[in-house]
């Protein structure tokens, strides 16, 4: 399709990365030959895109016209492999979908890798890979990055740090601080799913269950609900804190307060026992393929319709509406009947015992 | 301190332990507190142990209650 | 969920709800204590207040034993952890409990100490077989629902032959806490609380039957209805509490029938008495020392007690002065009363027991109850 491709592999007089056993140690940080082939072999030979492959130490490029956007986001989880996904593929998911929550198409993203001493390149090779695969699936580039390598036992395997690029097309106007009162608050699927897999892998936690990570890519889904509401006042993705967090800054963003109905708001059942198992409650769990949307209340249906024709979105819910409020409180209607408040959380959401 | 929840002894273990599942999710817990739990029992679980048996007979006579105490007082005509 | 979510149908709680509004007598309040933490964090979750009258008051009690570990017991457990080399287990309610000048464990594990959360007595075990070149400490805590399973991981200990496993014990009982609550009196000789009756709790009961009751029916007239642990469980406790009050009976009865037998769980009481001796006494946060209250363990099993094995120093124990811990566990204030609550404390930064813990009241009232207006309230405590 364009200029040759350079060839990627061994140069004479070096060894090929050791995929299977090999580690990454002090040198591949060094940035002397065994980081250039580090880089080249691994990173280069899978992310794989005219940009990154001219080796550049900047990307260069230009944008289809409209608001440019931009976002970054750092990824410690642990552990690095979870059902469903792992650091990579979420690496990629986060800053695109932190891109498509301001309306914007993502088009190019970085990658910064911060690796442990010792750190297997198996493993490396995996994350990598899926890194390819989830920028493929995602229509973006990665096309310029970073990597350091830190002593064993001073990091956590590997740090990762995704920045990415977007446009925002005229007509698009979404922000947190744009909810009106009447408006509806809707999802695109179930909630709970990310935090539920990841702390099923986690060390303490000794059940199986069959809860995979959500973790994906929300831009064409939202391509198509803009297509259908370009009017869309707020989204953005709940990520730590759950459903619960996202709304509560949402409501103090907009000044105004959130009513869910819980019945309305989609939950797997194998979520919701693991939750009871755990004494957590799933409006604070994690979710990585996920969205919440508020548009004025005589679009709502026709946004429901175009989420659920979507794959990412056949879940899809009207989960609540936007008050008028001062206190910026989030409440819900109970399954029972009763009504309760959705605060903030404070701190990590320690299970209960209790 | 009594967060507890019930779910169905579905397999024996080593040890006094035994697989539980609650709808789909499936965990190791201890019945060191318990004699005679059998298969398909429900028991009750608290801290990684299993507390009690649930009486299936005495739930449904509970939930039977609930929707008696109801109905009486609608037919008294009670207005919520 | 079977057996679980058929507890909470909407349904039948508008039924429930009816029968309630029914029954009362609106030329009275009903004051009822819910003593079990568990019970005051179902009702909050779920509202159940609202679908109660005005005139029936829940009175959330000193049921939640993260709540009622006063700051001395605190202090000595971080000291464990940072002291000795020691990884310290404990149940995640207690990562961060304020102690004396407000260092919990989990400032203690910021600044280095190998604090680790455990789900279960099960994992700390593990954790001690791992790493036998290690001490393990596990801060055992709890009412007579979580006190067998500490019971037997000491046993379990014992058969295992670990030298590096020990329990630091604050184990709690539910029957010496109500006497406290019912025997507490102003100078003059009227009660602190007055309360109609009693919400029994769900699990503490499973444990020990419903015999240990009998005393508070009988000595101090006050009837006790056994709950489980759904709002609908709760809800018709509340309405068989209000046709006792109606009655003038004080009798002990058993909502939770699926659960509690009159006897309880004989095994497990045979563990714990194998295991554990009743102290003299104990000092609870807010009820102050507590005769007969608490359990530590036998000699026979010293070698797995964690207060013979390590020597802490701990400072003088401190609270803040204006902390109302104390009165809100007893029922005798709200929340909202505590002129810290949300000012200086809240969940991000907890002055007291009673808002870190999610079943004490403040963090229950703050996490779930907050949207009703300061004006509703005034009007319940002035009606």
């Amino acid at each position: 399709m364009n200029a040759p491709q350079k060839p990627h592999g061994n140069k004479p007089g070096s060894r090929p990365l050791d995929l299977k056993n090999g580690r990454v140690d002090m040198s591949h940080g060094a940035g002397g030959r065994a980081m250039a082939q580090l880089i080249e072999d691994l990173f280069v030979g899978e992310f794989d895109n005219e940009l990154l492959n001219r080796e550049h130490d900047a990307a260069m490029f230009t944008l289809p016209p409209g608001r440019v956007v931009m976002s970054t986001d750092s990824f410690v989880i642990s552990p690095l492999f979870f059902p469903g996904g792992n650091i990579g593929s979420l690496a990629v998911h986060g800053t695109v979908n932190d891109i498509s929550m301001a309306g914007a198409k993502p088009y190019y993203l970085t990658a910064g890798f911060i690796i442990e001493e010792g750190f297997p390149l198996a493993d490396l090779s995996q994350i990598v890979k899926s890194m390819a695969e989830a920028a493929k699936e995602a229509g973006v580039s990665i096309v310029t990055g970073d990597t350091k390598v830190v002593e064993r036992g001073h990091g956590d395997g590997i740090f990762i740090n995704t920045a990415g690029v977007g446009v925002v097309r005229d007509g698009i106007d979404i922000c947190g601080d744009l909810a009106q009162p009447g408006d509806k608050v809707l999802v695109n699927g179930t909630l709970g799913d990310h935090g539920v897999a990841v702390m099923s892998k986690r060390e303490n936690l000794s059940f199986t269950t069959a809860i995979e990570s959500d973790s994906q890519s929300l831009g064409d889904l939202v391509s198509d609900m803009l297509e259908a509401v370009p009017d869309i006042h707020v989204l953005r993705d709940p990520t730590r804190g759950g459903l619960a967090a996202t709304l509560n800054e949402i409501a103090h963003q907009s000044g105004v307060g959130i009513e869910l109905i819980e019945d309305a708001i989609p939950v797997r059942p194998e979520v919701k026992s693991a939750c009871e198992l755990l004494g957590l409650d799933p409006l604070y769990v994690a979710n990585e393929g996920k969205l919440i949307a508020i548009c004025p209340s005589d679009k709502a249906d026709e946004l429901l319709t175009a989420m659920q024709a979507h794959p990412k979105g056949k879940d899809a819910a009207i989960v609540g509406e936007v008050l008028q409020d001062a206190r910026c409180f989030v409440r819900m209607k109970t399954g029972l009947g009763g009504t309760r408040m959705v605060d903030w959380l404070a701190g990590e959401q320690l299970p209960r015992i209790c | 301190m009594c967060h507890a929840i019930p779910a169905k002894v579905i397999a024996f273990r080593d040890d006094d332990m035994a697989d539980v599942e609650l709808e789909g999710v499936m965990k190791e817990v201890s019945l060191a507190l318990l004699d005679g739990v059998e298969l398909g029992d429900y028991v009750i679980l608290h801290v990684g142990y299993a507390l009690a048996r649930l009486d299936p007979e005495e739930a449904e006579k509970t939930l039977k209650l609930f929707a008696e105490m109801g109905e009486a007082a609608f037919a008294q005509g009670a207005v919520a | 969920m079977k057996y679980v979510e058929e507890f909470r149908d909407a349904e039948l709680a508008k039924g429930l709800s009816v029968a309630i509004n029914a029954e009362a007598d609106p030329d009275r309040i009903y004051r009822f204590m819910e003593f079990c933490g568990g019970h005051t964090h179902a009702l909050a979750r779920y509202g159940v207040e609202d679908l109660l009258p005005g005139n029936v008051r829940m009175i959330h009690g000193p049921g939640c034993p993260v709540c009622v570990l006063p700051v001395g017991r605190v202090d000595e457990a971080v000291a464990l952890a940072t002291q000795h080399d020691v990884i310290l287990c404990t149940y995640a309610d207690l990562m961060r409990v304020p102690g004396t000048k407000y260092e919990s464990l989990i400032k203690a594990r910021s600044k280095g100490a190998d604090v680790r959360m455990v789900y279960s007595t099960i994992d700390a075990l593990k954790i001690a077989e791992d790493n036998p070149e290690r001490e393990v400490v596990f801060f055992a805590i709890g009412f007579e629902t979580t006190t067998p399973p500490t019971a037997v991981a000491i046993k379990q200990a014992q058969k295992l032959g670990l030298k590096n496993f020990t329990v630091y014990c604050n184990h709690v009982l539910t029957p010496a806490a109500m006497r406290a609550i019912l025997g507490a009196h102003t100078p003059e000789g009227a009660p602190n609380v007055v309360l109609d009756g009693f919400v029994g709790p769900a699990h503490v009961s499973a444990v020990i039957g419903t015999q240990p009751y009998e005393e508070f029916t009988r000595d101090y007239k006050k009837p006790v209805v056994i709950a489980g642990f759904e709002p609908l469980d709760v809800m018709q406790s509340i309405l068989q509490l209000i046709r006792q009050a109606n009655d003038g009976r004080a009798d002990v009865e058993n909502e939770y029938a699926r659960a509690v037998t009159p006897e309880g769980n004989v095994k497990a009481q045979a563990l714990v008495d194998e295991v554990f001796d009743v102290r003299d006494a104990f000092s609870w946060r807010g009820l102050g020392s507590v005769p007969l209250s608490a359990l530590k363990i036998r000699a026979e099993f010293s070698e797995f007690d964690a207060e013979l094995r390590f020597r802490v120093d701990v400072p003088n124990p401190k609270e803040n002065k204006l902390c109302e811990c104390g009165p809100i566990l007893r029922g005798e204030k709200n929340p909202v009363d505590c002129s810290l609550f949300g000012t200086s404390c809240t969940p991000d930064n907890p002055m007291g027991a009673c808002m870190v813990s999610s079943e004490g009241a403040c963090a229950a009232h703050w996490t779930y109850g907050r949207f009703r207006t300061e004006l509703e309230l005034e009007l319940e405590d002035s009606a």
